[in-house]
């Protein structure tokens, strides 16, 4: 049981001898991410070859660094040496790196960098990791925190990701854990914390944007049994950062729920996850047990009567969830449905009682501006938009992953000197931030400030941070079609504007992805995105015009192509292309294994030919083809097709 | 007297919560119920509706309203296609066709010999490695058109899925004639 900062600073010794012990330790990155990317078969191997080692040598899990593109990673702490990190593991490495390791020397070939040293921002110190008399291979390697994809990066919320095992209470409160909440608890009056939140700047990070501090001013000053929510329903299709701290570092999530529970006077929290992310559930169960094991949830907690519990609850499945009123009906049991909000959730909310909801990323920001302080939270980043935000930067693009940077930063360098631009050399045409609710921004916008209101301003919004890039051979039109095709089959249907818009949007979108629109079509999309705008029950179709807005904005153009000459310049649409072989063909017959309707025949060492009536334009042939002997065509060039 | 009535109402609060709680506890249930028997058998749903002493319409309209809850019995496996944005810049519409067409069901369908339920999601948050298919809880990374029958094979080993009819295997010369990759 911790009550006393001493308890704490004796579970961190604990804690730390985990992180850094006496003798060798392995980790491999475990998010599911990870584990996709083949880490299980690398934990096997390095737990049998440390097997082999004895001397007490150890591996450990850990959550995602954010370096998806390098997945899987696996890291190595010797004593004596800095942490070095090998990326795209095999299995059938491990062995030799680990064999090599223990003789005190390296293998070369899969080493990505040393990490020289990590700080931590809830203690403000940096562990020093020793980078004298060390191996040259390690002399010579880059800092990890240096490579262009993480010198730009500040993990303040990721602080603990992919550094501490998750499932280790000892080794967050080594890093500095629950000192947010014991200095809140023992030092702070409620006003005080919330003082502070509000002077620190943070916004939502879910997507609205709306002042943390001035939603728990509000909170508190209702009258009733009061709740803390965290949302966890991660639904924006593209982002995951919630799924990654979730893995990652689930007690920066339950300290922070803590500390705002305490700020407004709450007893009781609800954390609601989404049940697709089977990981981030367990991970937090463990968590939570472990709190509660060592008093840091419960009853009279640090010994100052302060009584606080948590409470998970799998989601079901629901776009909408994400929206709070539906979010709270559905821990009620009830479908979730939103309601209007002439009353804010922050006066009737879960059980019509007063109830805090702050996103899973926002409430691990808590913890070290509880310990920094406002002041220092709120030099980072842009003065309205303080602090740093996660970015999930996906899409077409050379470094896919995880990126946490100040607000401020341009979508350039995001973009560009993190993610390292677009692969093979094609052309960026945009980049869609804010999920279904967002829009799409174009090149020429490049330079923009990324925070919360530049973003608005553009025509897009933050939303919980997903940042799709795309490529010239991206449709925009196809993308407004697939996020309203989204929204549409998860509409809830209570209010007509976004049932029926939505549907009507989506048959215009096919019709001119068909090539059967019509000029009128694209007034028809802003009259009915206008009217969904206006008169929506709630935010969900309330944004819900937005790609198609902003599509229409930026590249009209493109719209017009297919409208007058049905014609896809991306070669997406299916109705408007085709694909054709032509004389590179060596008459391999590679193509004709793959295909899977079997409509490309041609004896071998013979042009091969596509039967036009048969093929599904599924662009396997193209894929595997090792002749550039399939063209696809942007405009359909057969005559039966349906456009001619 | 204030401090009283601080107190009765604080007491007041707990037990209505423990009653409200009883009420909330009915998603739980239902998703109790849909992994253990892979769908919400009516009799089940009755049986929810007298023990929570709710009307079965609101269960009903709770297992209708979730994606998570099937009122037909799902497969073995369920494959759920990740349908999400980073997935579908990258093609997933063509990975979604390709299981369609190989395990000849359609989207939301079981397979005949019901191993397997093929299902859209709208994002299973494996964003870096799309296209993604999650298939039960395992997560399959960089998913491509023609890798599709290996991972339903590893599935069914029993009874391989060859939908595509294979001509002979050419002589290795006429495949790698030292053209440079794309």
């Amino acid at each position: 049981m911790i009550k006393s900062l001493a308890d704490l600073e004796k579970v961190a010794s604990e804690g730390e001898r985990r992180i850094h012990p006496p003798h060798l330790k392995v980790m491999v990155g475990a998010a599911t991410c990870g584990i996709a990317s083949g880490a299980k078969d690398v934990i096997h191997a390095v737990e049998e070859t440390l097997k082999q080692f004895g001397n007490g040598a150890a591996s450990a899990r850990t959550g995602c660094i954010g370096m998806c593109y390098e997945e899987p990673l696996m890291d190595i702490l010797k004593p004596g040496w800095p942490r070095i990190t090998y990326s795209h593991v095999k299995p059938e490495q491990v062995a030799e790196i680990l064999s090599a390791v223990k003789e005190g020397k390296v293998v070369k070939e899969g080493l990505l960098g040393k990490i020289e040293e990590i700080e931590d921002y809830t203690r403000n110190t940096r562990y020093r990791y020793p980078l004298e008399n060390v191996p040259p291979e390690i002399a010579a390697v880059e800092n990890l925190f240096g490579l262009e994809f993480t010198a730009k990066q500040q993990h303040i919320a990721m602080r603990n990701c992919g550094i501490i095992d998750p499932e280790s209470i000892e080794e967050y409160i080594a890093r500095g854990g629950y000192r947010g909440l014991y200095r809140v608890l023992t030092e702070m009056k409620p006003d005080e914390v919330i003082d502070m939140v509000d002077a620190s700047g943070l916004r939502g990070r879910g997507g609205g944007g709306f002042g943390t501090g001035r939603k728990w001013r509000y909170c508190k000053a209702a009258e009733g049994y009061r709740y803390v929510i965290c949302n966890a329903d991660e639904g924006d299709p593209g982002a995951y950062m919630d799924r990654s701290l979730l893995e990652g570092d689930p007690h920066s999530i339950l300290e922070g729920m803590l500390i705002g529970a305490f700020a407004i006077g709450s007893q009781q929290g609800y954390v609601y996850v989404r049940a697709e992310y089977p990981l981030a559930v367990k991970r937090l169960e463990k968590a939570i047990d472990d709190a509660r094991v060592h008093g840091l949830l419960g009853s009279d907690i640090f010994g100052t009567g302060f009584n606080f519990d948590l409470r998970i609850v799998k989601g079901g499945g629901a776009f909408v969830c994400g929206e709070s009123t539906a979010l709270m009906a559905s821990i009620e049991g009830k479908p979730g449905e939103p309601r209007a909000k002439y009353v804010h959730t922050v006066e009737k909310g879960l059980w019509n009682q007063p109830t805090t909801l702050n996103n899973v990323e926002t409430w691990a920001n808590v913890p070290v501006i509880a310990v920094r302080g406002a002041e220092w939270f709120a030099s980072i980043g842009n003065p309205e938009s303080t602090g740093t935000k996660i970015f999930s930067l996906v899409g077409k693009v050379n470094r896919a992953g995880l990126v946490e940077v100040p607000m401020g930063i341009t979508l350039r360098e995001i973009i560009y000197d993190i993610g390292g631009g677009i692969p093979e050399g094609k052309k960026f045409k945009a980049v869609q931030t804010g999920g279904p609710s967002g829009g799409c921004i174009p090149a020429n916008l490049l330079d923009l400030e990324v925070d919360f209101d530049r973003l608005w301003e553009a025509g897009s919004m933050m939303g919980s941070g997903g940042m799709i890039v795309m490529d010239s051979e991206t449709c925009m039109v196809d993308v407004a079609k697939f996020f309203t095709e989204f929204l549409k089959d998860e509409s809830c249907g209570k209010c007509v504007p976004c049932r029926e818009g939505l549907s009507q949007t989506h048959e215009i979108l096919k019709r001119i992805t068909e090539g059967e629109g019509q000029e009128s079509d694209l007034d028809l999309l802003e009259e009915l995105g206008k009217a969904m705008q206006d008169s929506s029950l709630c935010a969900l179709g309330g944004s819900a015009p937005n790609p198609v807005l902003s599509t229409l904005r930026f590249f009209r153009d493109e719209y017009l192509e297919h409208i007058k000459n049905k014609r896809c310049p991306a070669g997406v649409c299916t109705a408007l292309i085709n694909f054709e072989i032509n004389e590179n063909c060596t008459g391999c017959t590679l193509c004709v294994r793959n295909c899977p309707v079997d409509a490309i025949t041609g004896e071998r060492k013979q042009v091969h030919v596509i039967d036009q009536d048969a093929c599904i334009k599924c662009g396997v042939c193209l894929d595997v083809c090792k002749f550039d002997a399939v063209t696809r065509n942007t405009r359909n060039t057969h005559s039966g097709g349906k456009s001619q | 007297m204030d401090q009283l009535k601080g107190l009765v109402s604080e007491n007041a609060y707990t037990i209505l919560n423990e009653v409200e709680e009883k009420r909330a506890s009915l998603i739980a249930a239902l998703q109790e119920l849909q992994v253990r028997y892979r769908y919400l058998p009516e009799a089940a749903m009755r049986q929810v509706a007298a023990r929570l002493r709710i009307p079965v319409a609101q269960v009903y309209h709770v297992a209708t309203f979730y994606s998570a809850f099937s009122l037909k019995p799902k497969g073995k496996h369920i494959i759920n296609v990740c349908l999400g944005t980073a997935c579908h810049v990258k093609g997933a519409s063509l990975i979604m066709d390709r299981f369609k067409r190989d395990l000849g069901v359609e989207q939301d369908e079981t397979t005949r010999d019901g191993q397997f339920t093929l299902q859209g999601v709208r994002c299973v948050g494996c964003c870096s490695i799309a296209p993604a298919v999650m298939i039960d809880e395992e997560t399959h990374a960089h998913v491509r058109q023609d890798k599709v029958p290996e991972i339903i094979k590893k599935y069914r080993p029993s009874s391989p899925v060859t939908p595509v009819r294979h001509p002979p295997e050419p002589s290795p010369s006429s495949q790698t004639s030292g053209k440079p990759g794309k």
